[in-house]
């Protein structure tokens, strides 16, 4: 695992994640055993230990996320990790997190559901990534479709959770956690904010008042007020961290593909093969799909004649796309469920399918 | 020739914030004691509290040190994250029978068994205080509860769970006992118990847990000192005062 000169690693999906939360100075894991992310708990629990940080299997998915609430509260970059499954488990701790305003990564590794579902990769979790759990609040999620984009924006994840002391996710799957590519790993990048004070943490009262990390209030009025300090950070975010990726979208397409993660991959494959055969297609990725990058969207959605959504879920983040888009006339949906992967031939067919 | 000599004073880590809970109510009392030991150990600034959810959520509005709040049942959890990532602090957890022994037993169990060098403060009124009296697992047999109008028949409800000899076996677990505070001598008794289970955790001896069996007159429907009689009566003749387990 350890990287050599050219600071390029062969590595497995779920390792990208550990390694980047290490240098991105996470020093508290708590985990429980669910597929496809386990290997996320198995090397952690070896690697936390060389770098002076905790460790810990818990005994339930309600349990290692509330222990990321306790080590959050107490300063520590803080991170867990589960699978579809656990991951509703996991809402309640969220809820808290973002309430309480701290600072926390969740990585989702993406199985088929509902249910116990399967171990097959899927992204039947968007809702609950992007629209989550009881309350009003949000964190920022992002979708990577490559194991860079796992590393780099695990990294980017722990710098956001103390910029904005908000949870965040990486919503990935299990065709990412489990397959191997090359990372580049840029040594020079230092975390940003891990030496930043934060005076709202738990360490004792030294010199000061006790202070308070809490999520309720009571008093009339006092909720409705932090939850409109919460939507201006919100709003804050939406304006500054949206990101996506346009493929072959200076060859003015007629056609758009609108799909992130796995089948935002797969999606280009999809365009080499319309481009072989005549069609002109392009493809608008959403790499943070909270916030989603509605106007962008709306932008590039103008300028084509039909634009597909493919998803590995029945029609989840479509309706986002509907959101965006002004004639949703347009929009043909694609998905496959149940751990099903499309293949960029199967996405080419659909496609030609609906512009003949 | 000034002979005046403090012999009583509000604590130290007490705010100045009167207790809001209900006349008669066990919180107040061993919340003021917790502050006495709080300040006699010296600990305020190297402390971190967990508060549960129940009428106790509130207990930071009347301590004067660090303290989180916690999701139904999980203060345990929290407070070992806490601990584990300040191993010089001292870290407990407050919480009550519905919290800890409904929805956060698996928490209180595995805390236990890990060893977690902590200290836990485990509030038994023998219903959920906040949400109105409702029956809890360690509600008495035949007890009259909002969810049990005709008294607790084990039949449809089974028996009232007795955590501390639950945890006892647990070789993580290395002290426990039960107390009351139904009067003074029984508070001094209580204050000693608190005292140990923080300084266990000081001296680094491990995990232990206080179990005060407390009155909550309001949901029980009596006056104090009627609801006090209950427990030197009937409660305690269930859930038997003493030490438990004492290991070092």
């Amino acid at each position: 695992m350890s990287p050599n000169k050219t600071n390029k690693i062969l590595v497995k999906g779920n390792h990208a994640i550990v390694e980047a939360a290490l240098d991105a100075g996470c020093r508290f894991y708590a985990g429980y055993p669910i597929t496809p992310q386990n290997e996320i708990p198995e090397l952690m629990s070896s690697r936390m230990p060389e770098v002076g940080g905790t460790f810990i299997q818990a005994e339930s998915e309600l349990i290692s996320v509330n222990m990321v609430f306790g080590a959050a509260a107490a300063g520590a970059r803080a991170m867990t990790t589960s699978s579809s499954p656990g991951i509703s488990l996991m809402q309640e701790g969220i809820s808290y997190m973002a309430g309480c305003e701290l600072p926390a990564v969740l990585v989702n590794v993406m199985r088929g559901g509902p249910g116990l579902g399967n171990i097959q990769p899927s992204q039947s979790d968007y809702f609950q990534s992007v629209k989550p759990g009881h309350g009003d609040y949000h964190m920022i999620t992002f979708a990577p479709s490559n194991l860079q984009e796992m590393y780099d924006f695990t990294f980017d994840a722990f710098d956001l959770a103390d910029k904005y002391r908000n949870p965040v996710m990486i919503l990935t799957d299990g065709l990412l956690g489990q397959i191997m590519e090359n990372v580049e790993i840029n040594r020079s990048r230092k975390p940003l904010y891990l030496n930043t004070p934060k005076p709202w943490a738990l360490t004792g009262a030294k010199g000061r008042p006790g202070q308070r990390i809490l999520s309720l209030l009571m008093q009339p009025g006092v909720l409705e007020k932090h939850n409109l300090k919460l939507k201006a950070k919100y709003d804050l975010i939406t304006k500054t961290e949206k990101r996506f990726e346009l493929t072959n979208m200076e060859s003015n397409p007629d056609y758009l593909i609108v799909a992130f993660g796995t089948v935002g991959r797969i999606s280009k494959g999809t365009i080499n093969i319309a481009k072989a055969k005549g069609l002109n297609v392009g493809l608008f990725r959403p790499i943070t799909v909270w916030p989603y990058p509605y106007a962008e969207l709306k932008e590039v959605a103008k300028k084509v004649k039909k634009i597909f959504v493919f998803e590995m879920n029945l029609g989840q983040m479509v309706e986002d796309v509907k959101l965006a888009v002004e004639d949703s006339s347009k929009i043909e949906f694609y998905g496959r469920s149940g751990g099903g992967v499309p293949t960029a031939e199967e996405l080419y067919d659909f496609i030609k399918g609906k512009v003949k | 020739m000034a002979t005046e000599k403090i012999i009583y004073k509000k604590p130290d880590s007490l705010t100045d914030k009167n207790f809001t809970y209900c006349w008669g109510c066990g919180h107040s009392t061993v919340h003021k004691l917790i502050a006495e030991i709080v300040d006699e150990l010296g600990i305020r600034e190297t402390l971190i509290a967990v508060a549960p959810v129940g009428c106790a959520v509130f207990a930071y509005d009347f301590w004067d040190f660090d303290v989180t709040e916690a999701a139904h049942g999980r203060a345990p959890v929290v407070a070992t994250a806490i601990k584990r990532v300040h191993p010089d602090k001292t870290v407990f957890c407050y919480q009550g029978d519905g919290d800890l022994a409904s929805i956060g037993m698996a928490e209180i169990i595995h805390t236990a068994n890990r060893g977690e060098n902590i200290t836990v403060i485990f509030i038994n009124n023998t219903n959920y205080g906040m949400t109105g009296g409702q029956l809890a697992p360690t509600s008495l047999i035949n007890q009259v509860t909002t969810t049990s109008p005709k008294g607790r028949d084990v039949k449809s409800y089974g028996y009232p769970i007795r955590v501390s000899e639950l945890l006892a076996p647990l070789e993580g677990v290395k002290y426990l006992e039960r107390v009351k505070v139904t009067d003074a001598a029984s508070v001094i008794k209580a204050k000693k118990a608190l005292k140990k289970a923080l300084m266990n955790q000081i001296n680094n001896v491990g995990f232990s847990m206080v179990e005060v069996l407390a009155s909550c007159p309001a949901n029980w429907r009596k006056d104090p000192i009627q609801s006090n009689e209950m427990i030197d009566k009937e409660i305690s003749d269930y859930y038997k005062l003493g030490v438990i387990k004492d290991e070092k």
